[in-house]
């Protein structure tokens, strides 16, 4: 992307400029991405891809504010990101992050209570939020009854409920079996369809990125670096699955292919090393 | 996107697809359990079938052996204690030694409270509880006894000061492992509805631990009840009202071999009572309800 195209745009609503992240473990430091920028729009379905090792959940966790950039800066709606807060929700792969000891409505209820808002009206919120997920039933049961996938619809509502500026979701689909996983994922982009809400989304599944990003962010691994920034064509699965395996095609081959990045299909030696056709 | 080039030759098979009713036949998809399996999955009823088993050895041993004076009888060690609870002190020496625990497992849970906030808080705090778990966890809490006694004197502070002493340790040391237990997703997502400081640890950490917690507490209870039997055994009364343990010591110098096993029921029967009803009661609206222990 040319600065020339960046400036007819609108002011984006996530703008993260030149980040570079580093932890340290006992034995060294790690830089997980280097110099990344990348801007998110008001309800993009934004998707982080990219192999392990490429720093996306990293990213993600600098954006919820857990861990601060040591160069560079992430300014979220005029302001720069410092620390966590519910503007920024983030929905993790794991299925304990509901609260084990309030019962499913009260697992949405809590975070709201905690930030002012009256308890009636959180309850209320709370409740059309499960109707919304197909968990009416289970208002009252505690997570630990729950299947995986339906933990995860309450933390999606959880964190819906919140209405945060921007939908932080960390592979949330990835502990689920193939079928349900489909289906959270059509849930997902109904919701989106209902709701307009700004989705960022990470994932190390080129099909998942196809399926629930409107643009794709590629990374490449160690450190984790920009690659490049995919535009997926609206109802793209409902053009037939022609168009939705080539633009899969294309970027299998930009992140396991050496240098197709430009000239993408002019060396086909990946093709044989992973076996297509 | 692997292409298979290998097409085995496939053996043609007809395909069917059945009604769901059928799949279920007579198989019998439950039943109620017979009434004596019933009864026995229930806790008490194992449990008080143990206790009944246990007395009556114990009738029976006494018995034979025929010496008051060494072992009595079941019979008469509950006679001696129903003499003791219609019309002597039992109660009396059960409800003084009942209050002061209370108010030192009460002190107990609040000091380990401090010590365990200043843990998760700061790394001084985290040294200085692991310090000092290592150096007192493990002096028995009966061995400050003298040295209470000598900067209390004679009375209830010293026993509060032992109390204390008896709670604070393993109940700082298994919150504090309960806290770092927490798993990082619920401390993550804890952070990001913007809990922070008391209302962090009080509505996050805390009940995240809780399972932990309430072994600690529980552990610390044990201690704190035979640390305070212990206690008044060896200096016995204070300000005229003595506790089940100064109720032994009283009746052994009096060779009232009943009523010193009476007096050791009554500890004991305590002890299930609040093990039994007070915990598992707790365990059940808590820990159990919420599926973090099965």
């Amino acid at each position: 992307m040319t600065p020339a195209t960046v400036s007819k745009l609108p002011t984006p609503l996530l703008s993260v400029r030149g980040i570079t992240l580093q932890y340290k473990t006992d034995r060294s430091l790690v830089t997980a991405v280097q110099r990344a920028s990348f801007d998110v729009h008001g309800e993009d379905r934004f998707v982080l891809l990219g192999p392990s090792g490429c720093g996306k959940s990293t990213l993600l966790k600098s954006i919820a504010g857990f861990l601060p950039p040591v160069e560079g800066e992430i300014v979220l709606d005029g302001a720069p990101v410092a620390a966590p807060g519910p503007d920024r929700i983030m929905v993790f792969q794991e299925f304990d992050q509901l609260l084990p000891w309030k019962t499913v409505r009260e697992n949405i209820v809590f975070p709201l209570v905690e930030n002012r808002v009256p308890r009636r009206v959180a309850v209320e919120k709370a409740d059309s939020l499960l109707a919304r997920v197909g968990l009416t039933k289970f208002a009252d049961a505690y997570p630990h009854t729950l299947s995986g996938g339906m933990k995860q619809r309450v933390a999606i509502a959880r964190a819906m409920a919140l209405e945060p500026k921007v939908l932080l979701m960390d592979e949330p689909f990835a502990a689920l079996d193939a079928l349900t996983r489909r289906q959270m994922q059509d849930e997902l982009l109904r919701l989106w369809d209902e709701v307009g809400f700004t989705l960022l989304f990470v994932t190390h599944s080129i099909e998942e990125a196809i399926i629930v990003g409107s643009r794709i962010l590629l990374l490449s691994p160690h450190p984790g670096r920009v690659r490049a920034e995919l535009n997926v064509p609206a109802n793209l699965q409902q053009g037939g699955g022609e168009a939705q395996s080539a633009l899969g095609r294309r970027i299998h081959g930009m992140l396991f292919g050496e240098d197709l990045g430009e000239e993408f299909g002019g060396d086909r030696s990946w093709r044989r090393v992973h076996g297509h056709a | 996107m692997v292409t298979l080039e290998r097409s085995p030759a496939l053996v043609e098979r007809p395909e069917y697809v059945r009604p769901v009713e059928q799949a279920l036949g007579d198989v019998e998809i439950s039943r109620q359990l017979s009434w004596p399996e019933r009864v026995f999955r229930i806790d008490a009823v194992r449990q008080v079938s143990l206790l009944i088993l246990l007395a009556a050895i114990w009738q029976i041993y006494a018995a034979a052996v025929s010496n008051p004076l060494v072992i009595p009888t079941f019979r008469d060690t509950i006679d001696a204690l129903w003499q003791g609870i219609v019309d002597g002190p039992i109660l009396l020496r059960a409800w003084t030694s009942l209050k002061l625990l209370a108010i030192g497992y009460a002190a107990g849970i609040a000091v380990a409270t401090i010590l365990t906030l200043a843990a998760i808080s700061t790394r001084l705090g985290t040294d200085l509880l692991s310090l000092l778990t290592a150096m007192f966890n493990p002096l028995p809490a009966i061995a400050l006894l003298p040295l209470a006694l000598l900067w209390f004197g004679l009375g209830e502070k010293s026993l509060i000061f032992v109390l204390i002493h008896a709670v604070l340790w393993p109940l700082a040391l298994n919150a504090y492992s309960g806290f770092l237990g927490v798993s990082t997703t619920l401390r993550l997502a804890g952070r990001s509805f913007g809990l922070k400081g008391p209302r962090y640890a009080f509505k996050l950490l805390i009940p995240a631990a809780f399972p932990t917690i309430l072994t600690g507490l529980k552990i610390g209870w044990a201690f704190a009840w035979r640390t305070l039997i212990a206690a008044e055994l060896v200096f016995g009364v204070s300000s005229g009202a003595g506790g089940l343990g100064w109720f032994i010591y009283e009746n052994r110098n009096q060779l009232e071999i009943a009523s010193v096993f009476a007096g050791l029921l009554t500890v004991i029967v305590i002890g299930l009572l609040v093990e039994s009803v007070i915990f598992r009661s707790i365990e059940r609206i808590t820990v159990r309800r919420w599926g973090m222990q099965q």
